[in-house]
């Protein structure tokens, strides 16, 4: 039952990241990339991290992906779009690419001497996962948790500040 | 129950066709897309891990993930307005006015 989901979400997690850096139109590539943001959502409950998947919904889906939206349309874009000349020799280093990731995490100490299995100690813990993370983000995390805080205030008047129009003359 | 590496095979993918978005589109805003792609395979790796080693310090290190993809998403949406309404283009092979 597990595994099926897990193959579902998977695979409809690889096809759609396919489609949204395959597509011509912005807009296609765009509710590509909201399908795959779901379904890696999918894959964070099969993961018992029920507060991640939420916050990957609300905030991926919810707020960046209609940010995009609403970028693309003021934009007009045409949609005539060609891919650049080096596609095949970018594809082929791509698969290289992918297999020497693996190789070197296969090789790599913490997937071969100690094979993890799944425990349910965190996941079935009597409080639960969003007041386990709750409970360490404002504790052990609260520097980098307010770092964070400053960094989306500097994004937010960043971006203001560079999309004002500039008044001519 | 699932072994820790088909997460892993499917970040590694995923993050590929990332990195391959970046490599062969011209769009700016694709190429916006393919970075949040690839933010998300690191996501899906560390709460793989996190879950698979019974620590909780990796879903959190997501969290902070989100939240600076999130800010990177504006700031490079600024950048293509910007970028858009002095060439009005978001051609990345056309943007070449700090080329030496």
């Amino acid at each position: 039952m597990i595994q099926s989901f897990f193959f579902y979400f998977a695979g409809a997690t690889i096809i759609s990241s396919i489609l949204t850096v395959g597509l011509r139109s912005p807009v296609y590539c765009t509710l590509a990339l909201l399908s795959t943001l779901l379904h890696v959502a999918g894959l964070f409950i099969l993961l018992h991290a029920e507060f991640v998947a939420a916050i990957q919904i609300i905030v991926y889906a919810g707020a960046v992906l209609v940010l995009y939206l609403f970028v693309l349309m003021l934009l007009n874009l045409k949609t005539t779009e060609t891919f650049l000349k080096q596609t095949w020799i970018a594809l082929f280093f791509g698969v290289v690419i992918f297999v020497e990731i693996l190789i070197g995490l296969f090789k790599s100490s913490i997937m071969t001497t100690n094979p993890l299995e799944a425990t349910e100690a965190v996941t079935a813990a009597p409080i639960g996962n969003t007041e386990t993370i709750g409970l360490s983000l404002f504790t052990e995390y609260l520097l980098p948790f307010e770092v964070v805080g400053i960094i989306l205030l500097g994004a937010a008047v960043g971006a203001m500040v560079l999309a004002k129009k500039i008044p001519a003359g | 129950m699932i072994p820790v590496s088909y997460y892993v095979v499917v970040s590694t993918m995923m993050f590929v066709i990332g990195l391959l978005g970046i490599l062969i589109r011209r769009n700016f805003l694709i190429i916006l897309f393919a970075i949040e792609l690839m933010l998300n395979a690191a996501n899906i790796n560390l709460v793989a891990f996190s879950h698979y080693s019974n620590a909780i310090d990796g879903q959190i290190v997501s969290l902070f993930v989100i939240a600076i993809a999130a800010a990177e998403a504006a700031i490079g949406l600024a950048i293509i307005i910007v970028l858009f309404r002095s060439q009005r283009t978001t051609n990345v092979d056309e943007l070449n006015l700090l080329k030496w």
